[in-house]
């Protein structure tokens, strides 16, 4: 008998690093068009093959294709187009503020626009989503949130709707649908479902939608909001964003090596799909394909949006260090503004004309809204919330411990 | 109206105030009863964690209160301490007040993230937008040979984490005037339940029977809506000798004591262990001039050190001796040696001398 061979500890590895370009044949790519749509009551054990397979609807020439292609008007995906430049917009001008030290801290969402913008087109009024610090275009696609209280937030001045307490990007905006962002990783996966099983309860007709990145997933918060929305049947969409990076570890690393994201909510019951992140009609269509099973007791869905962090994870970031620089000019799926944009055009509904045009108007807008949120000052320069407001709010009446500490932080010890 | 302006007994040995019948019942029933009133008179409180649902719960707590208010609001949870408060925290994001249960204390760890990052902090990170209303019930303590692993006593834990409530009833008619009151209560509260305390006032003599609740008058409970303020301590025995802080287990332990030494000894029930009733806790010390801390949770970085230091604080010259303490050991809380273990009647006893005599 031979001796065995030593054993070998396995550690992912990502195609690509500084200097040599990344293969991305490791995304199983599939053609628009090509992936089946199976009824709103799928048996979810019978979605196995959409949970490794990719939906797509946009075509690299942008024509919309197959049995996904939603039925939509050229208004509707113009307002889709234009949601999802302003979100870009606010990011380069924020991202500048951050530089300018006028904000402490940024995230953006480069090259992930169209996942959150269609899916807020999807909900309905009243639906509520628990986000990632990465869909801020939840929030830039309603027509009824403030860019100048948004900004008020990224300032930490006196006009912060959070007083203070947040880090940049963490918002809070029940009135539009937006949960407030922990920071914990994961938390509000199981809170969405929590939510979604109280609608049920209270036999309500709103839903919730759950957000999550691939490397959280690996987090026990992921898993037991999986099954959770099982056992409970909730009326919830999840959604995994598998930008590809958490920070600097690869999303093999959270477990996407020889699998999907997708392919662990067919394994614990959901209904799952793997979607091209990058197209906003694939976005929009499953996004509604979700929320319709959501609200017709059908159950919760598990969607792995792919799509990839154009830039860096933070300001506090820089991922020149652990990924080749040109890796999204190289990524296969391309950049959403720029595939709506083409397909448009090919419909004649849009020009390069009204695409600058556009551009310039968000950019007018969103450069006033950040004028206007700095006349209500900076963190820098001491225009914030009092002193004294942090007291507020640790329980809904202070007790006579913060009371005591309030007044000796203010010098009225006796 | 708050949950003060709502109390029917200021102290938990005077329940005359309580409107309605009255019964006799342990504190289970107690806790039972609470849970009863509130999902009868709140379309938004839900009940549920593992085997709370059909079953009852492993120490009957829920018992019949699924088939009495059905599945979609009294239900059984996977098992999933992390799961069972995270969807909580989301149903009270949407305007449940969730009333879950955490099987033993010292299964609560899987649920630290939800606990302390979600629910103590929800409302002050979103500066009021969500609050999480939830109440979340844990029998803790020893005394029925259940070892590490459900003996625990984690007060200190949640007392160090700003946002929370903690409470620990020590009779079945503050049990349930704390429940309602803590279900009502728009932060997250954790509600510790001395298990030991379930059928009786055990005072620590573990080898003699204990007297059952039908023969206490605590187990006297209002059958209706009641409530015991938080933040109120209560004097559960009035006296000269010492001031006693307790709670939980250990006030009944304290009362064999004192009765077992012959010190006239004044015992402070804190029944909220925080927020807290300072004042009643001030005003007893600043009287007797001698104090000591009793709690069965283990001694270093425990919530008596806490106490101490408040006193020390606020009375330091009213105090004639030293402050004692008695505790748990720091130890896990062992099986086979449990009654080494816990602080009974003659180590209080013993603390008590010291405190009385001290010069």
């Amino acid at each position: 008998m031979t001796d065995p061979a030593p054993l070998r500890l396995h550690v992912p590895e990502p195609t690509g690093r500084p200097g040599h370009p990344t293969d991305f044949s490791y995304l199983h790519l599939a053609p628009a068009g090509a992936v089946r749509r199976p009824p709103l009551d799928v048996a979810p054990a019978d979605t196995a093959d959409l949970s490794y397979a990719l939906v797509r609807v946009l075509d690299d020439e942008g024509h919309a294709t197959g049995p996904w292609a939603p039925q939509v008007d050229t208004e509707f995906l113009r307002r889709g187009l234009r949601a999802m430049m302003k979100t870009r917009i606010y990011d380069a001008r924020m991202l500048m503020a951050q530089r300018q030290k006028k904000i402490s801290f940024y995230m953006q969402c480069l090259g992930e626009e169209a996942i959150a913008v269609a899916q807020a087109m999807a909900l309905q009024q009243g639906d509520m989503c628990f986000p990632t610090y990465r869909q801020q275009g939840l929030l830039l696609a309603r027509d009824d949130v403030d860019m100048v209280e948004m900004i008020c937030q990224l300032m930490s001045n006196e006009r912060d709707p959070l007083k203070g307490r947040q880090l940049p990007v963490m918002y809070s905006m029940k009135r539009a649908g937006f949960f407030s962002i922990s920071g914990n990783l994961a938390t509000q996966f199981i809170q969405a479902v929590g939510w979604a099983m109280a609608s049920a309860i209270r036999g309500d007709t709103r839903i919730a939608s759950g957000w999550i990145g691939d490397g959280a997933t690996a987090e026990s918060d992921f898993h037991t909001a999986l099954t959770f929305a099982h056992v409970y049947r909730a009326p919830v969409i999840l959604n995994v964003v598998n930008n590809q990076w958490a920070i600097s570890t690869f999303q093999t690393i959270a477990g996407g090596e020889a699998t999907t994201f997708a392919a662990r909510g067919v394994g614990c019951g959901l209904a799952s799909l793997r979607v091209d992140g990058n197209d906003f009609l694939a976005v929009y269509a499953a996004s509604c394909w979700a929320a319709e099973r959501a609200r017709s007791n059908l159950g919760p869905t598990l969607i792995e949006w792919i799509t990839y962090r154009a830039g860096a994870h933070s300001t506090s970031d820089d991922p020149s260090r652990y990924r080749p620089a040109d890796d999204w000019q190289r990524f296969p799926l391309g950049d959403p503004v720029a595939r709506l944009k083409q397909h448009l055009i090919d419909l004649g509904a849009w020009s390069d004309a009204e695409h600058e045009a556009v551009h310039k108007e968000l950019e007018a807008q969103v450069v006033a809204a950040q004028k206007q949120a700095e006349q209500y000052g900076l963190l820098s320069n001491g225009h914030i919330p009092s002193a004294a407001s942090m007291f507020e709010d640790v329980y809904r009446d202070m007790p006579s411990h913060l009371r005591r500490q309030r007044d000796e932080l203010l010098g009225n010890t006796p | 109206m708050n949950a003060r302006d709502r109390d029917v007994g200021e102290n938990a040995l005077n329940a005359s105030g309580a409107q309605g019948a009255t019964r006799r019942m342990t504190m289970v029933q107690a806790l039972r009863s609470a849970m009863d009133v509130m999902l009868e008179r709140d379309p938004n409180v839900v009940v549920f964690g593992q085997d709370v649902g059909y079953f009852g719960g492993v120490f009957r707590v829920t018992e019949g209160l699924q088939a009495k208010y059905g599945t979609s609001r009294v239900f059984d949870a996977p098992i999933s301490e992390g799961g069972i408060v995270g969807a909580a925290v989301g149903m009270g994001a949407y305007g449940l007040r969730p009333v879950v249960e955490i099987q033993f204390a010292d299964y609560f760890y899987p649920a630290s993230d939800q606990i302390v990052s979600e629910a103590a902090r929800l409302r002050y990170r979103s500066a009021g937008d969500f609050t999480a209303p939830l109440t979340i019930r844990m029998p803790c303590g020893g005394g029925i040979y259940g070892g590490q692993t459900h003996s625990q006593s984690p007060e200190a834990l949640f007392i160090h984490v700003s946002g929370l409530r903690t409470v620990m009833p020590s009779n079945p008619y503050d049990a349930k005037g704390l429940l309602i009151a803590s279900i009502e209560n728009d932060d997250p509260v954790i509600f510790l339940e001395p298990k030991r305390l379930y059928n009786g006032p055990f005072d620590g003599h573990h080898d003699k029977p204990v007297v059952p609740w039908s023969q206490h008058a605590l187990g006297e409970v209002p059958e209706g809506y009641y409530t015991v303020p938080l933040e109120s301590a209560s004097v559960f025995r009035p006296g000269r000798a010492l001031s006693v802080i307790t709670y939980g287990t250990m006030v009944f332990v304290c009362e064999a004591a004192a009765r077992e030494a012959g010190i006239d000894a004044e015992i402070i029930d804190l029944r909220s262990l925080w927020p807290l009733d300072l004042d009643t806790i001030v005003a007893s010390v600043r009287k007797t001039g001698r104090c000591m801390v009793v709690h069965e949770a283990t001694r270093t970085g425990g919530f008596g050190g806490e106490l101490m230091a408040l006193i020390q604080e606020h009375c330091f010259y009213h105090l004639e001796a030293p402050i004692e303490r008695v505790t748990g050991w720091d130890t896990p809380y062992p099986h086979a040696q449990e009654w080494a273990y816990f602080p009974g009647p003659a180590r209080v006893a013993q603390a008590m001398m010291r405190v009385v005599q001290a010069v």
